[in-house]
This record gives C-alpha cells, structure tokens and sequence, in this order.
C-alpha cells in the first residue's frame, strides 16, 4: 500500500467516475497512480509494450485544468485506458506485437481511440499482443512475454493478453482488445475480467491493424459488466470510414447491463449448445471448467431463465474453417509490410533488388507463426486448391450461420465455456499449432457467423477463473450485457465480492 | 487430401515474398503438414447446394459524394517511409543490371 495512490488502481470505471466527477480525486491523482502501479509491477507482469508516462499526465492535467475552469465534462473525463497495440495512435508506437513495424509512428489515429480521446479519457499505453493477433496465449509477441495475474507461470490468454494482463493486474480500470476468433473473450476468461466481442460491423475498424478483415472486431475488457458496456456505448456506433460499419444506432447497452444486475431472467430463453462440452463433446474440456458451466447456468435458471439444450452441428467444423479463412485473409492483408512505405526495410545495401529486399524484410520483420499462416493462405488460396479449401470453409461459414439462426428461432441466448481449459502454463503450447488453435474452440462460431458474444467470470478452477460465453443474434449486443450482468451480480451477491478481489491487493 | 511439402513451402515462401532459411523450411513443411491435416476437415461437410459466405455484413457498394476530404500531407507520410530522397519515397530498384 502506498496510500490512496494504490486504492485508485482497484477501483473500477463507474467508481473512478463518480470520484472524478464530484472532484474527490483529480484526474492527475487517477493517472499518477496507475503510472506507479505499472512502474512498480509491470515488470513482473510484462502487459505493455510502451506507456505514455508524461504524456499522460499532462492529459490528465488537462482535463483537471478543463474541470478547474467549469468546463461541462463527460462521465469519462480523466479516466485512464489501455489500449492493445494494433489500435493506431497518432505520434504514439503502434507496432501490432511485430518487428515488422518497430519504431514506426502513425500519421493517424483509429476510430476507436479517437472517440475514447474525445470522451475525455487519457491513454496510458499500449498492450501486449500475440504479433499481427495471430495466437491464442501472447506467446507469438516479437517484444515480450506476458504473465497471468493468477500464476505468473501461466499465459494470459491471446491474443489480448496485454490487455487481459494490464486490466486484471490492476495496470489499467479498462482496455480495448480485438477478436479475430476469440481474442477478446478467452483472455478475458483466463484473468477473471468481462470481455465482450461487438457484432461484426458495429464497431468500427478503421484504424484497426488489419488481420483477417472479416472477422477483426475491436471491444472491451473490463472488470465489470457495466463498465464493458459503457466502453462499448463510447467507441460504438457508424463511421463512414468503415465501408463494413452499420449505420444502425446501438441499444442501450449500460441500461441493459443495469437491468441484468437487477437479477429478474424470467421469460429469458437460454440455450446450452450442445457442441461445446455438452455430452458427448467433452474431449479436451476440464472437469472444472464444465463443473462452472453448469453452475453458472444454475444460477441463471435460479433467476428465471428457462434453460434448454440446443445442437449446432456444424460447429465442429468452425475450427478447420477458421484456420483456412483467417490464413488466407491475412496472406493478403499482410502483403502490405514490403518495406517501402512504412515500418522495416532490410537489406537495403544498393546491390539488391526490390524484390529480394522484400523477402528479406519481411523474413526478418515477421515471426514464426506469422509465416506459417501467410504461407498456408497463400496455400489455401492457390490454384488447384482454392475451391477444396478456401471455398468449402465459406460454405462451412454458411452452416454455422444457419445453425446459429436456427438455434436462435427457440431461444433468446446460447451459453458456453469460454474456453475449454483454464489458463495453460507458459510454453505448453509454444511447439504445437494444433494444441494452441484448440484455445479458441467455443469462442470461433460466432466470430464466423459476426454475432456479438461475452465473456464473464463464471468461477475458479484449481485457483484459476473459467468464463461463460454468451452469445446473441446480430445487433442484439444488449442480451449479452443483461444475461452477464445477471450472472455477475448473482454471484458477486452470493460469493460477497467480486471474483477479481481474490486475487488480492499487491 | 494431399500433404504439404518441403518444396511446396519453398515455392509458396517464394511467392509470399519471405526469404526463409533451411532451418525454417524443415521445420514449417511439418508443422504446415499437421495443421493442413487438421483443416482439411472441412472436405467432410455435405456442402453441395450451400453458397459459401464471405462476410457477415450483407452490404454493397458504399459510396461518399465525390469531394475533396482532407488526407495526409508529404512531409507525415515521408517521415515514416523507411527512406526518403528529395521529397520522394527512396525504393531499391526493380529493374535487373541487363535490363
């Protein structure tokens, strides 16, 4: 403890709010002590890649100053951010986890940043990342590991798991993540945080490094509920400069996240699918992490939720169609770091041509499993092959589509495991692409289908948080908000606290 | 479904513009083998009369009054260029000595 300083760092976005809302603390005092907090453990937890230190205290000056001369301010004003390192900031390092784009400086900022900027919040730094958010545990990072909070011998999920890190390390109140397959969701589930992935198009990318530009969807991490939703309501909602983005307004999410704490789930139509870690589909899912699933649907069906099974099939195929359309997104969307606009150039000695510095820069600039997928979507994308694999996963991307209609013709929600294990310890997987793809799993029909779906903490197995997925129908974000909320508070309410103040004050 | 070799992931390095060493080429074919084995999976479905999906958006063609929008200005995009020579993005050349 070093005061009040430390206290900041364990309060959550609606409690930083009030204080700075009512001038109990300034925003240089919020700012100053996740400064501290990162100093002091950032180095134990390896969650950023580069903090802003100065620059945040002079934002946050600003905003005290603005205050001083009573200026009319958001609810947000003054409230630190994280955000993960493939959202572009202006003047501010943005290299996506890679090499590639070491020391490169953005002319602009993404969408997201710009309208979390203008809610008045002050950006602390860049999180961690798997390399280009190609990995499920932070490993893929050109630049560092990163620690669970929970076991510090234990990867913090992928590929937000800087941020996943930083939230639940108290680095940071909140973080923007992206969700490719589930890089939002499976890290917030194996730190103990909420993580929720918008529907496709509702949340816009501009800005946004592109990985697989189909699926990319940027979204919170919180620590509650009701602060994921209110980060969502900030960084949500059209933008011309997505041609991807829908020109629909958003629902009222924190109201929902209010209404679900309120606890009343009754005329709720909850479906469990059946393919993830229902019977007969246990295979490499923990014991302790169904035991949570049942329980947190228990606990749902306690509030009034009627609970059914529900089966989609052809979601045993979004894995293998996954790994083919992500792939090959991401051979072309990758074919732009050639080292001649922006970001690494190598080799460049007068005698090569520009091919060879090309293959050069880019062997150098990318990492191992960058390589490996932009080889097999160059792959999958060829010639002779294209129709067997690339064609036949968009057809696969049909049926989980339907399936996800037809499930949702009967209920209002489908329920899961998060992931099918919990935290798995650092190296476990580091050699075998096929055991680490299989971490995202339960989290990869619905980024096929663009459908919203959460992460919430459901419990601990073996000391280690398990979450529950909930999934929604398109543009129906606000169900997952009130069913997590539900749950949340339910269990907050039974447990008397939340589940993240086990892992106790450093 | 046919496997990946080691002279498939040359060939495809090649056309990936990745320089990779023998070491990667070894070790990439198996790995590659493995995860193409694992995705080829998606052959089992009964996919006959199904359209495939590229997106998940059902969207087309959108269009902005064509105005002049403010862009980035010489100076900010040369400063992130890799090299710059007389107000120009410096390239290593494309053509051979012969030609």
């Amino acid at each position: 403890m070093t005061g009040t300083s430390s206290d900041l760092t364990r309060v959550d976005v609606a409690g930083l709010s009030r204080l700075l809302s009512s001038g109990e603390v300034s925003a240089v005092e919020v700012t100053r002590a996740h400064l501290d907090r990162i100093a002091a453990d950032d180095g134990r937890l390896g969650a950023y890649l580069h903090v802003e230190d100065d620059a945040a205290l002079a934002a946050a000056a600003a905003v005290d100053q603005a205050r001083a001369t009573g200026a009319e301010l958001g609810p947000l004003a003054g409230v630190p951010v994280a955000l993960k390192d493939l959202v572009v900031t202006e003047g501010v390092p943005t290299t996506s986890g890679s090499k590639i784009l070491e020391g490169w400086l953005p002319p602009y900022s993404a969408t997201v940043a710009t309208r979390l900027a203008e809610a008045g919040t002050v950006l602390l730094g860049k999180t961690n990342m798997d390399e280009f958010a190609m990995g499920s545990s932070t490993e893929n990072s050109a630049y560092q590991v990163t620690r669970n909070p929970w076991d510090t011998d234990r990867i913090p999920g992928g590929s937000s798991g800087g941020s996943s890190a930083a939230v639940a390390g108290h680095l940071a109140p909140w973080s923007i993540g992206t969700d490719t397959g589930g890089s939002i969701r499976q890290p917030a589930a194996v730190t103990g945080l909420v993580g929720h992935k918008p529907t496709y198009g509702s949340v816009s990318r501009y800005g946004l490094i592109a990985f697989s530009s189909s699926l990319d969807q940027a979204g919170p991490m919180a620590r509650t509920v009701l602060d994921a939703a209110v980060m969502h309501e900030v960084i949500g909602g059209h933008d011309p400069r997505d041609s991807t983005s829908i020109d629909t307004p958003l629902a009222r999410l924190a109201d929902a996240a209010r209404e679900g704490a309120a606890g009343d789930l009754r005329g709720v139509r909850v479906g469990v699918v059946r393919e993830l870690g229902g019977e007969g589909h246990t295979d490499g899912y923990e014991p302790g992490v169904l035991a949570r699933t049942r329980e947190a649907i228990e606990v749902l069906a306690g509030l009034g939720a009627e609970v059914t099974e529900v089966s989609c099939p052809s979601f045993d195929l979004a894995l293998p169609a996954y790994y083919l359309i992500a792939p090959s997104e991401a051979s072309s969307n990758l074919a732009r770091y050639e080292g001649v606009r922006f970001g690494l150039r190598a080799g460049d000695d007068g005698s090569r041509d520009l091919d060879e510095v090309m293959a050069l820069t880019r062997e150098q600039g990318f990492g191992p499993e960058v390589k490996r997928r932009i080889i097999l979507g160059t792959y999958a994308l060829s010639s002779g092959y294209y129709d067997a694999y690339y064609g036949q996963a968009q057809k696969v991307r049909t049926l989980i589509t339907r399936d996800f209609g037809a499930a949702f013709a009967d209920v209002d929600v489908l329920v899961s495991p998060t992931m099918p294990t919990v935290a798995f310890p650092i190296g476990a997987r580091v050699d075998d692409p096929i055991a680490m793809y299989a971490a995202d799993l339960c989290t990869l029909p619905a980024s096929l289908a663009g459908l919203p779906a959460i992460s919430v903490p459901s419990g601990l197995s073996d000391g280690l948080p398990v979450g529950l997925q909930v999934m929604a129908p398109a543009l129906a974000d606000e169900r997952c908000y009130r069913i997590a909320a539900a749950l949340e508070a339910a269990q907050d309410a039974t447990r008397g606290h939340r589940l993240l103040d086990e892992l106790g004050a450093a | 479904m046919s496997s990946i070799s080691r002279e498939d992931v040359a060939h495809l390095a090649r056309l990936s513009r990745l320089a990779v060493t023998d070491e990667e080429l070894d070790r990439f074919a198996g790995q590659l083998d493995q995860v193409l084995a694992a995705v080829a999976r998606v052959g089992e479905a009964a996919v006959a009369d199904v359209p495939p999906m590229t997106h998940a958006v059902p969207l087309t063609n959108v269009l902005r009054p064509d105005e002049v929008t403010p862009s980035l200005s010489r100076d900010v995009v040369l400063a992130g260029a890799p090299a710059a020579e007389d107000g120009r993005i410096r390239v290593p050349r494309i053509l051979g000595d012969a030609e």
